[in-house]
């Protein structure tokens, strides 16, 4: 994380040098830290108010530069993203967050979490979950206590949380513009509190707002993460909208599709055949929605 | 092929209807005619039970005691897989949820696409699954010849699925060692 820290870094002083070219120096361009890079916008902002007719154009190149360093930086993230997150073979845990979507999502997830929990690799884990869906976090609870049964009473920490959804079923379109920003928030309060390293997901749309937030964080530098995307065996042809959001958008690390006619159409995607195993357990995931 | 409608019914053989949480009075309203019922019977089977969810339109309900068909209904009910186990054959709308389930449990199954929904998405499915020959796929209107030409020993089991390549591929994309 330092390391992509420092790399974002590095890349500032470049562009604030070619945009301000001599006019102010750089004394410590060797060493790239937040503080000296504060202390030349300082000296910038001081400047600006010695000389006001600088101050307009300085404040376009500011915002120019501002905008070509994030530019970079997204790029940089565009480039990064996709390839695997560590090169050396480490069998250190990593911090999970796994978005439950509702009746056969969260099916679809809990099986491969069934193949994926086998070995002790996702630590700690946070299962989300929408507020209004109340089965997911029991089917994640159920999940738990077989993989804490199967490790021999050896488990890391988890936690169940629930979030807001940006707009039920039905619900009018004006009253979701609020409920869609309260939703961000609470998403942004969430993510800030978890920082995964590892973000599962397979639809519906509670999962879109927690991938953005987690490729900002990547912009950011706050944390570097892996997002998983599987989409659902209902879609055949066409991407759900999630998943062309995510896919297009490039915020998937790795993006599955359960059918070779999506794989065709989206090449970046992997295809992974279908997940959902026929156990006599599990068979009944995709009843509850019947049961009123 | 089916049996007439005078063989000896000793043997119950129950087609169980589900629109899952939808609402789809065509289809209850398809399955309430007389053709359809008829051709039920034609091909051997005694008993309908409608699951019809949300639904306002009520099927007529019927003891079957005259040789006719015996028709049920219930809205919803905690006991769905209880039903799809006990059916003979089952006709469901076109939820990924219901499919999958029937599929799993290796009953024969006809697909009603609801042709009032907007975003038809899941009727991909259900036609993507009746070109493998896993499920016939029909709609209200057709339904009764769909019931008519079908032969519920031509459909292939549907394979079970299974998560290992992907938990593999998110497994070396993190850098864990292979197993």
């Amino acid at each position: 994380m330092k390391r992509l820290a420092a790399h974002c870094l590095l890349v500032f002083p470049k562009i604030i040098h070619k945009q301000f070219g001599k006019r102010y120096s750089w004394s410590s361009i060797n060493i790239p830290s937040s503080a000296t890079f504060r202390s030349c916008i300082w000296k910038m902002e001081n400047q600006h108010d010695d000389n006001c007719c600088l101050f307009t154009p300085s404040i376009i190149t500011l915002t120019v530069s501002a905008v070509l360093i994030a530019i970079t930086r997204i790029l940089y993230i565009l480039c990064q993203s996709g390839k695997p997150l560590r090169p050396s073979k480490s069998p250190k845990p990593l911090s999970t967050l796994i978005v439950l979507g509702s009746g056969g999502h969260t099916a679809e997830m809990i099986n491969v979490l069934n193949v994926l929990l086998q070995k002790d690799r996702f630590c700690p884990r946070f299962y989300v979950a929408a507020a209004t869906d109340n089965m997911s976090l029991q089917k994640a609870h159920l999940l738990e206590e077989n993989v804490f049964n199967l490790n021999g009473g050896k488990g890391g920490s988890t936690q169940f949380l629930q979030i807001y959804r940006s707009r039920e079923v039905g619900q009018s379109y004006i009253t979701s513009i609020g409920t869609t920003f309260l939703a961000l928030v609470h998403a942004l309060w969430l993510m800030i509190r978890i920082r995964p390293q590892v973000v599962l997901c397979n639809g519906p749309g509670t999962c879109v707002p927690l991938c953005v937030i987690s490729f900002l964080f990547k912009m950011v530098g706050v944390r570097w993460s892996s997002v998983f995307y599987v989409e659902s065996i209902a879609r055949v042809r066409k991407l759900s909208l999630s998943g062309l959001l995510l896919y297009k958008l490039r915020i998937a690390d790795q993006f599955f599709v359960q059918w070779p006619q999506l794989q065709k159409k989206y090449p970046r995607a992997h295809y992974v055949g279908c997940l959902m195993e026929s156990k006599g357990g599990e068979e009944c995931c995709f009843c509850e929605a019947v049961i009123a | 092929m089916g049996d007439s409608g005078d063989s000896v019914k000793q043997e119950k053989k129950v087609v169980f209807v589900t629109v899952g949480t939808t609402l789809f009075d065509a289809l209850v309203r398809t399955m309430d005619t007389k053709e359809v019922k008829q051709e039920l019977l034609r091909k051997g089977y005694t008993d309908l039970v409608i699951q019809m969810g949300r639904g306002s339109y009520t099927p007529t309900k019927c003891d079957g005691e005259d040789g006719s068909l015996a028709v049920d209904y219930f809205t919803f009910s905690p006991s769905i897989a209880d039903h799809l186990r006990s059916a003979s054959l089952i006709i469901s709308h076109a939820g990924s949820g219901s499919i999958f389930e029937t599929l799993q449990l290796g009953k024969p199954l006809i697909v009603v696409v609801n042709e009032d929904l907007m975003d038809n998405h899941q009727s991909e499915l259900a036609e993507e699954l009746a070109e493998r020959k896993h499920l016939y796929c029909a709609h209200p209107q057709t339904l009764h010849q769909t019931i008519s030409d079908m032969n519920v020993e031509s459909l292939l089991p549907y394979p079970s699925g299974d998560a290992t390549p992907v938990a593999k591929l998110m497994n070396t994309f993190l850098g864990f060692p292979d197993d």
